[in-house]
């Protein structure tokens, strides 16, 4: 898989610590929704470090864009996040990872459950969902610690707006907006219970954040009766004290 | 060389040459699955050998713990770029496994509880380079890292380190595993970089 050079075209502020990043890259082959790609920075002495970023769009010709947040003690998302201005270059391969993935020929009901920034790759099926026209069902539930901290929030509401669109619920896990039904609180049996959709549907179910939060969802989603085939993972970040 | 990033200048580390290309340290241990984390009880458990003519070696728990067993400290090495350096594992060397098994077979596709599967060569299995570990930093191997037991074969890639291992099958014809059908790279050496396919 070759490296291809890609144009930063446009950067948007999603928090005071992510950001989206919207390339054009030249002789892009396309991708389907939830597949990332690797990102390589070049020292000027040639030294040079490259991280995997998932893909917040969906396929678009030449455009894609990436969404980045900065770890407190990262080698480079902080120059991503920070650093890059419009017009610079950045080397970029890809798309990677067949697993991972939403396709528009999918018809059965699609469940997301994203932790944090493990939203970025749930928002490019929802995306994708939208641009083709799926007929599927398809619902979020997007926990993050409050609403600050919320990427692509008015995308969302637009994408929920859309007849037969995104059903989203948030689970605030520390400050919850003046208004919210629930008190804030990590994601548990009932609000699955409520807010995604039940395993007699036979939903695949996507669930993407940090390790932690993955385990549990997966571990509870299981034991609601969801097929494990159905329930496809994406962790990141440490284990969470896991040995 | 690339092209360079307008001010980038990177965390400097001084070079280990313990460390494959295009990998950084990690003193963590991170998680990465496909699906939801397999709990299987002991007394659930079986791991089989197939061979090419049919042929099925089988071990339950207690049969398995029974067999010799080797400490081990190796070097892991994850395709999303962290090693760890140095890990201390104990299980059976699969050259204890493959001891009464008859074969001629060149390649082995590796499967797990949860329906993970993995191929690689035979002899990447053979000769002290390969065992099914049960025992992770002195402690019980911890579900999310593959217990009861898991493949340990650290000269690959870590995705070829099977968790959750419930059988081998050995086999005249090499068949991609799941990662190996998903874009990455057929054998994945970490020396030589093999991430993705054409690499």
């Amino acid at each position: 898989m070759s490296w291809r050079v890609a144009t930063v075209v446009a950067l948007r502020d999603q928090t005071a610590t992510a950001r989206t990043i919207v390339l054009d890259v030249v002789g892009w082959p396309g991708h389907d929704a939830g597949q990332h790609v690797d990102v390589r920075l070049t020292a000027p002495d040639g030294y040079s470090a490259v991280r995997s970023y998932s893909i917040a769009s969906a396929a678009d010709g030449q455009r894609i864009e990436l969404a980045v947040e900065q770890l407190p003690d990262g080698e480079v998302s902080p120059y991503l996040a920070h650093d890059l201005v419009a017009g610079d270059l950045l080397e970029i391969r890809g798309p990677v990872g067949g697993w991972f993935v939403w396709r528009p020929e999918q018809t059965e009901p699609v469940q997301l459950v994203a932790g944090g920034s493990g939203v970025v790759p749930l928002l490019a099926m929802a995306r994708s969902h939208a641009a083709v026209g799926s007929r599927a069902p398809i619902r979020l539930l997007y926990s993050v610690r409050d609403a600050g901290s919320v990427l692509y929030g008015s995308e969302l509401d637009t994408l929920s707006r859309r007849d037969g669109g995104l059903e989203v619920t948030y689970a605030y896990t520390r400050v919850a907006p003046a208004g919210s039904l629930r008190p804030p609180g990590r994601v548990d049996v009932s609000l699955l219970a409520e807010a995604t959709w039940p395993p007699v549907d036979e939903p695949t179910c996507y669930v993407c954040g940090p390790t932690a939060f993955v385990e549990v969802v997966a571990d509870l989603l299981t034991a609601a009766g969801h097929d494990p085939g159905r329930v496809r993972t994406e962790r990141f970040g440490p284990s969470g004290g896991i040995r | 060389m690339g092209i360079i990033s307008r001010g980038f200048s990177g965390r400097r580390r001084a070079h280990d040459p313990d460390l494959p290309p295009g990998q950084y340290l990690t003193e963590d241990f991170p998680v990465l699955s496909a699906g939801p984390t397999p709990r299987i009880p002991p007394d659930e458990w079986e791991f089989a050998i197939t061979t090419e003519t049919g042929q099925v070696h089988r071990w339950d728990w207690p049969t398995f713990l029974a067999l010799p067993s080797e400490n081990v400290t190796v070097d892991l090495h994850c395709v999303t770029r962290w090693s760890k350096l140095g890990t201390s594992w104990e299980g059976v060397s699969l050259d204890t496994l493959v001891e009464d098994v008859e074969t001629a077979a060149d390649f082995a596709l590796v499967h797990s509880y949860g329906g993970y599967t993995t191929n690689l060569p035979v002899e990447d299995l053979l000769d002290g380079k390969a065992w099914v570990a049960y025992r992770y930093d002195g402690d019980d191997l911890a579900p999310a890292h593959g217990g009861p037991a898991r493949l340990l074969v650290p000269h690959l890639y870590l995705w070829k380190s099977a968790k959750w291992v419930r059988g081998i099958t050995l086999s005249d014809v090499d068949e991609p595993g799941f990662w190996e059908s998903a874009g990455y790279h057929n054998y994945g050496d970490p020396w030589r970089e093999q991430r993705y396919w054409g690499e």
